[in-house]
């Protein structure tokens, strides 16, 4: 089942439920005919698709809004913190092509602080999953809770099997002495590789799905903290705000100290071109991670 | 150049005229509002120039057009109001006191830690349908729930009030495309145009004018009336929808400070803090 059909399932058993797009169809092509009135297209308005949506939810629905992650988070950031967030209403926003997702698109397209941004919010809650399954699996708890939402819509095709989705709980795939990879979204397939390369090496290593970014799975991080001797952030994200933020704010906030390998970006976009090349381009195949945290293992 | 205070005759063959007690409501619950906007003046501020303009309005559209009561404030077929200038919430917390809506020692809370009552609307105040502040943005909203009650059939009127200088924020335009695309027959956009923005006359940073030519274009039904006058407003009001299938706009020429002579159509008088003496001497001084 893929993301739409799923979409479609939970829009047609709760009257709620509406679609919104700016324009952006690619992963909705079905529902304008199927849902007619319920699907409502405002043209390529970020910010007042936002206040539409607010308008909407404040006569008791659910809007399910759908548009680039890069404008629909920056250019009406204002109208979700101020509108949807502060009033706590139960806007579902779907942020398309994230991160290296956007690929050739160019700077311009590249949202690398959404989860910055949208973490920053009161009441808001983060759900970035790893591939189309997990999406799938966790998209009916994210679109019945009543807190407004920011869904990092991921649709690559899954590596591996997942377990069923919990509200705020990561999923653990493996426990390790050694390191713990810590992962959420678009490059969860490579952090399996990782895995695998590392683990030929004889290294015990862990790998945590975050799935949920807020509310984020504090238990599972702090033990994984003590646990193991050098955990790795894994993000396609500015390193400001994100995931290694989150960890490093979650650690010191319970005085507890250790070693973490930030892979995020750092102070630059990064260079457009398709997923494959760009992964190598930026040292994000499974075997260039591997090695940079072997590189860091070896450093202490 | 803008010139206020001209009315545009409407309905020259169906003019109604309002009845002598009706117009002494109105009159009456205007007066009683901006007293209560001096008192909130006097007690640490507010912005009196873009309240008194739409005082009038308010007035109007709560005691005669809006289909909503104290007793029903959350009634979902209620019509809804939304202000967008929400720096104007002095006179629709006046109105709110004159209404029922809230008691009148709730606006000796101004600005006091105790309570919500600040320099904008805040939602859990009786009667206030939604925050504002941040310009652009209640005209998008209001779209969304005209746009809720069209797809439920349901005949709710929902109007939103715009600053002129509010116009300059490009959302509302973004929400004009949509309101006329959908149809919103049932969205009443009334400018509440004083010609000032924060500083300036508005022809003087980013000229508005021919005003309702941009509307026309937008494929809104139009109608400029003199935003004081309760009988424009009756005959204005009455007949929406001006067109089915169309959104409605109202532009609506006001004064800036309007029924104080000394604060009328001044740049300055924008955000003002009195002493307790002048609140009573301008008191005295409000045009009945």
């Amino acid at each position: 089942m893929n993301y739409e059909e799923r979409l479609i399932t939970l829009t047609l058993s709760d009257d709620r439920f509406l679609i919104l797009t700016a324009e952006n169809r690619a992963a909705i092509r079905n529902c304008p005919a199927l849902f007619k009135d319920r699907f409502i297209d405002t043209g390529i308005t970020e910010q007042a698709l936002i206040g539409v949506a607010t308008g909407l939810a404040l006569r008791g629905r659910i809007p399910i809004v759908h548009a680039l992650a890069a404008f629909l988070t920056m250019r009406a950031y204002e109208f979700i913190r101020s509108d949807i967030g502060f009033a706590n209403l139960p806007v579902k926003l779907v942020g398309g092509v994230p991160g290296f997702l956007s690929e050739g698109n160019g700077p311009t397209h590249q949202a690398l602080e959404d989860i910055a941004m949208m973490r920053m919010i009161p009441n808001m809650t983060v759900f970035s999953p790893a591939d189309e399954e997990d999406m799938v699996l966790g998209l009916q708890d994210i679109l019945r809770h009543p807190s407004p939402s920011y869904i990092r819509h991921n649709p690559l095709p899954p590596e591996i099997g997942h377990c069923p989705f919990q509200w705020g709980q990561a999923e653990i795939f493996s426990e390790g002495r050694d390191v713990t990879l810590i992962v959420h979204g678009t490059l969860f397939g490579q952090s399996l590789m990782v895995k695998e390369h590392l683990e030929k090496k004889g290294i015990s290593v862990g790998l945590i799905n975050l799935r949920m970014l807020k509310p984020i799975d504090e238990a599972t991080l702090l033990r994984t903290g003590r646990e193991s001797t050098l955990l790795v952030t894994i993000e396609d994200h500015f390193i400001t705000g994100g995931l290694f933020s989150i960890v490093a704010e979650l650690l010191i906030k319970h005085h507890q100290s250790c070693k973490v390998l930030p892979l995020a970006l750092e102070e630059r976009w990064f260079h457009p071109c398709r997923m494959k090349d760009l992964l190598f381009h930026e040292k994000r195949t499974g075997e260039q991670m591997a090695r940079v945290i072997i590189d860091k293992m070896e450093e202490s | 150049m803008f010139n206020p205070g001209v009315i545009s005759p409407l309905h020259t063959e169906t003019y109604v005229t309002l009845k002598p007690g009706e117009l002494q409501l109105l009159k009456e619950r205007a007066y009683a509002t901006r007293k209560h906007i001096l008192r909130m003046a006097g007690l640490g501020g507010c912005f009196v120039g873009a309240a008194f303009s739409c005082v009038d309005l308010l007035t109007y559209l709560y005691t005669r057009f809006l289909k909503i009561s104290k007793n029903h404030l959350n009634d979902p077929d209620r019509d809804y109001l939304f202000l967008s200038k929400g720096h104007a919430v002095p006179a629709l917390y006046g109105l709110f006191v004159e209404l029922g809506f809230i008691g009148p020692e709730r606006l000796d809370h101004h600005l006091q830690p105790d309570d919500l009552i600040y320099w904008h609307p805040h939602p859990n105040i009786p009667g206030v349908e939604f925050h504002s502040g941040s310009l652009g943005h209640l005209l998008p909203i209001g779209i969304g729930v005209a746009l809720d009650c069209k797809i439920n059939g349901e005949s709710n009127h929902v109007v939103v009030i715009l600053g002129d200088g509010e116009l300059n924020e490009g959302s509302n335009w973004e929400a004009c495309l949509i309101a006329q695309a959908y149809r919103l027959d049932n969205l009443i956009l009334v400018i509440d145009r004083n010609g000032f923005q924060a500083n300036l006359r508005t022809e003087q940073l980013l000229p508005l004018e021919p005003l309702e030519k941009k509307f026309q274009a937008f494929g809104f039904y139009e109608m400029t009336i003199d935003g004081h006058s309760f009988t424009d407003m009756e005959n204005t009001f009455t007949s929406i929808p001006f067109e089915p299938g169309m959104p409605n706009v109202v532009i609506a020429e006001t004064i800036r400070g309007k029924g104080l002579k000394k604060f009328e159509a001044r740049h300055d008088a924008w955000f003002c803090r009195l002493s307790e003496e002048e609140v009573e001497r301008f008191s005295q001084e409000l045009e009945r």
